[in-house]
C-alpha cells in the first residue's frame, strides 16, 4: 500500500464509499455468510431511507424535539486565555439528551429498525454511552434491548450500566478476550447471527461491515453541518482547525465530514495514547497500527505479527478499541486528516482544566480532544479559530477519576 | 486431481458420506495435535479440518472460542499450523487437510505468500469464515494458483443469487452451515437442512458438507441422508478440557475420547443410512 501524501485532485468525499463499502482499500464487507443477507437488507433499507422525505423529516424532528439539537457552539473564553493562542470553540455534544453524540446515531438506526419492522435491538458498548443511547431509543420505541458490554468496562462505567437497566435494557457481561469493547462487539455479532430474522444490530461507531461506516457517519454528520453554520453565523468564516477524539471515530467523522472539501480547514483526530504510543500500551491504531481485517472491515488495527489482535489500553473505555473506522484509515492515507494521540495523563489534566476553567465536566474520551486542542491552540495565532468536539459529558467518569486520584466517593 | 477431489470421488464410488472432524491446532497443547490427527484418520475421518486460532472468533460459540484462547496461550501462529501439516504429511499423503480460520492471520501474511507456504506443506483447502465471495477478488486466484481449494460457506439465510454467485468461486466442497447461530449451537432441523441442500444442488455441483449443530452419531447419520460430508467440531473440542494435556498419558485420554466419538459416527454413517 502506498501512502499518497500529495493530493493532485481533491477526491469527491461525498462519493465515498463505493457500492461495496470501500474507502480506497479500506472498509468492505468481511462478514460471515449468515449475516450477508441481513447486511444487504440493511443497505437497501438505508438507501431507501436516505431519499425518503418522511424518514428524514422524522429524523430531523426527533433530533430537535427529543435530542435537543442544535447543540451550541460555545466560545470557551477562559480556556482560550489559558491556551494562549487560537480562539477555542466547543461543539457541545455533551448537552444532547443522554449526554453524548451517540444518540444522533441511535435515533437514526432506531427509526430504521422501526421501518424494517424489527422488534429486538442489540448493541455493543464500551464507555456505556452508546449502550445508554440504544436503551433510550429502545425504550422510546417500545423495543426489547440487549446491550453487550465487556466485564472490565462494566466495572469502569457502573453509572451507565445502571442507567441502561433503568431504561429496561438487559446488560450482558462479556467475559471473553480482553473483556472490553472489541469483545462486546464479537458477542453482539454472535447474537445477531443467531437472531438475525427479528433483530436489528445498532453499531455505535463508524466501523463494522458496510453499510455501517457510511450510515453511522451520515447520522453523525449533523454535528459538522451545524458547526459549520454556527461558525458562519457567529464569526462569518470557516474554522481554521477541527479537533475530535477517535476511538472507532464516529464523533470525529461527524464533525469532519461536512468540512472535508473545505481545504483550508485542518483536521486532527486524537487517539487514546494510553501510557504513551512508544510504550505499546495504548489504543492508537492510526498512529502505530498496521493494516488488517476485523469486525467486518479492512482498516488499521493493533495486531501482532501473526495477525492476532492485541490488547489495547486507554484510561477511557470509549477509546479502548484496537481498530478504527475505515474512512479514517483512508483519510489518513490521503493526508486529509492528521491523526495524533493524547496520553492518559494528558487527558486527565485536560479533564480538570476544562472543568475548572469553563465549568464543563467533559467525558474522558472528549478530554483527549481537549488536551490536544489546547496544545494546538497555543501554536496558532489569536485571530485563528479551532473547534473541539466535546463529544460527551463526564458524569459517567467521576468514579474512574476519583479512583485514579485515590479518593473515595 | 487434488487430494480433496480424489477423496470425494473415492467416497462417492463407495456410496459413503465423508466424516470431517474439526480440531484447533495446539489445543490444549502443541504436542497433542499431530498424534490426534493420525488417530482421527484411524477412527474413520476422511478429511481433517484444522483450526488456525484467531483472537476474535466472531462466528464461534463458547467451546471453540475457548479452544482458540488455549491455542493462543502457546502463541500458535500460521507457521506452526504449516509445520504441523508438514509433519502429518510425512506419514499420511492421502488424507486431505483443510485449514479453517479467520482472515486477519492470512491478511497479514499476504494472500500469495500464505498460499505458497500452505501448498508447500501439504494443505489442500482453506475455509476463511469472514471472507465472502464479494471480497474474494484477490484471494481466490491466489489460492487457486497454488492448487488450494477455496472452500466457502453457505447458510440458511443465503439467497438463490448468493448461492449462484458462490458457485463461480467455490471449489473442493461447499460448507453448509446448518443453522442460524454460532458453532456448537444445539438445534438442528434436518428437514430445513434437506430443503436448503436441495436448493444449493440446483446451482452447485460440488460435494456439500454440513456442519454446526452435529453433536452425536444420530444427528450425524440424519444429516448424512442429504449431504456428502458431515462436519463435527464443538463436540470433539469439548474433550480438550478433560485435562491439561501436559503428559503423554493425559493426551492419550483426550485422543481416545475423540476417537471413540468419531468411531461411533463412522459406523452410524456407514450402517445407518
Amino acid at each position: 500500500m502506498t501512502q499518497v501524501k500529495e493530493k493532485i485532485v481533491a477526491p469527491d468525499y461525498s462519493a465515498m464509499p463505493d457500492e461495496h463499502g470501500h474507502f480506497g482499500v479500506y472498509g468492505g464487507i468481511f462478514a460471515s455468510e449468515t449475516l450477508m443477507q441481513a447486511l444487504d437488507e440493511l443497505r437497501d433499507a438505508y438507501e431507501k431511507a436516505k431519499t425518503d422525505k418522511k424518514f428524514q423529516a422524522q429524523f430531523d424532528e426527533d433530533l430537535a424535539q427529543y435530542v435537543g439539537r442544535p447543540s451550541p457552539l460555545y466560545f470557551a473564553e477562559r480556556l482560550t486565555q489559558l491556551a494562549g493562542g487560537a480562539q477555542i470553540y466547543l461543539k457541545r455534544e455533551d448537552l444532547n439528551h443522554t449526554g453524548a453524540h451517540k444518540i444522533n446515531n441511535t435515533i437514526g438506526q432506531g427509526l430504521l429498525a422501526k421501518m424494517m419492522g424489527k422488534k429486538r435491538i442489540i448493541a455493543e458498548t464500551g464507555a456505556g454511552q452508546h449502550g445508554v443511547a440504544s436503551a433510550t431509543v429502545a425504550a422510546r420505541f417500545g423495543m426489547e434491548c440487549i446491550v453487550y458490554m465487556g466485564s472490565e468496562d462494566i466495572v469502569r462505567q457502573s453509572p451507565n450500566v445502571y442507567r441502561m437497566k433503568l431504561l429496561g435494557a438487559k446488560v450482558v457481561a462479556v467475559e471473553s478476550g480482553s473483556k472490553t469493547l472489541k469483545d462486546a462487539l464479537n458477542e453482539a455479532m454472535r447474537d445477531w447471527v443467531t437472531n438475525v430474522d427479528d433483530t436489528f444490530y445498532i453499531i455505535g461507531t463508524v466501523a463494522g461491515p458496510h453499510p455501517y461506516p457510511a450510515m453511522v457517519r451520515d447520522f453523525q454528520a449533523i454535528i459538522g453541518r451545524e458547526a459549520k453554520a454556527q461558525m458562519q453565523e457567529q464569526c462569518g468564516c470557516l474554522p481554521d482547525a477541527l479537533v475530535a477524539c477517535v476511538g472507532g471515530g464516529s464523533n470525529a467523522i461527524g464533525l469532519f465530514h461536512p468540512f472535508l472539501a473545505d481545504e483550508s480547514v485542518v483536521m486532527y483526530g486524537v487517539e487514546g495514547g494510553g501510557l504513551g504510543v512508544e510504550t505499546g500500551s495504548h489504543a492508537a491504531p492510526l498512529c502505530s497500527g498496521r493494516l488488517g481485517v476485523l469486525h467486518g472491515n479492512r482498516t488499521y488495527l493493533m495486531e501482532d505479527s501473526n495477525g492476532q489482535i492485541i490488547e489495547t489500553h486507554s484510561v477511557s473505555a470509549g477509546l479502548d478499541y484496537p481498530g478504527v473506522g475505515p474512512e479514517h484509515a483512508w483519510l489518513k492515507d490521503i493526508g486529509r486528516v492528521n491523526y495524533v494521540a493524547a496520553t492518559d495523563s494528558e487527558a486527565l489534566e485536560a479533564f480538570h482544566t476544562l472543568t475548572r476553567a469553563e465549568g464543563i465536566i467533559p467525558a474522558l474520551e472528549s478530554s483527549h480532544a481537549v488536551a490536544y486542542g489546547v496544545k494546538l491552540a497555543a501554536t496558532m495565532k489569536p485571530e485563528q479559530r479551532i473547534i473541539i468536539n466535546l463529544s460527551g459529558r463526564g458524569d459517567k467518569d467521576i468514579n474512574t477519576i476519583a479512583d485514579i486520584e485515590g479518593m473515595k466517593l | 486431481m487434488s487430494r480433496l477431489a480424489a477423496r470425494f470421488a473415492e467416497l462417492k464410488a463407495d456410496s459413503k458420506t465423508a466424516l470431517i472432524p474439526y480440531v484447533m491446532a495446539s489445543d490444549p497443547t502443541p504436542e497433542i495435535t499431530l498424534p490426534l490427527m493420525h488417530a482421527m484418520v484411524e477412527a474413520g475421518a476422511d478429511v481433517i479440518e484444522l483450526g488456525a486460532p484467531f483472537s476474535d472468533p466472531m462466528a464461534d460459540g463458547p467451546v471453540i472460542q475457548a479452544a482458540a484462547e488455549r491455542s493462543l496461550e502457546h502463541n500458535t501462529s500460521m507457521h506452526d499450523v504449516f509445520s504441523l501439516v508438514s509433519e502429518f504429511r510425512k506419514t499420511d499423503d492421502k488424507t486431505p487437510v483443510i485449514v479453517m480460520g479467520y482472515l486477519n492471520p492470512i491478511e497479514v501474511m499476504g494472500y500469495q505468500s500464505f498460499a505458497q507456504q500452505a501448498a508447500a506443506c501439504g494443505i489442500d483447502g482453506v475455509i476463511t469464515v469472514d471472507m465472502p465471495p464479494v471480497e474474494a477478488g484477490d484471494y481466490v486466484p491466489a489460492l487457486e494458483a497454488e492448487g488450494l481449494d477455496p472452500v466457502f460457506l453457505l447458510a440458511p439465510t443465503s439467497t438463490r443469487e448468493r448461492i449462484k454467485k458462490l458457485s463461480e468461486v467455490a471449489s473442493g466442497f461447499v460448507y453448509y452451515v446448518s443453522l442460524k447461530g454460532v458453532t456448537g449451537a444445539a438445534t438442528l432441523d434436518v428437514t430445513s437442512v434437506e430443503e436448503k441442500v436441495a436448493e444449493i444442488r440446483e446451482f452447485i455441483d460440488l460435494p456439500i458438507g454440513v456442519g454446526f449443530g452435529i453433536s452425536d452419531a444420530e444427528s450425524a447419520a440424519r444429516v448424512a441422508t442429504c449431504s456428502d460430508a458431515v462436519i463435527v467440531g464443538s463436540v470433539l473440542v469439548k474433550k480438550m478440557t478433560l485435562n491439561n494435556g501436559q503428559t503423554e498419558q493425559e493426551r492419550a485420554i483426550i485422543i481416545k475420547e475423540i476417537s471413540d466419538i468419531l468411531s461411533s459416527m463412522r459406523s452410524a454413517l456407514d450402517n445407518g443410512c
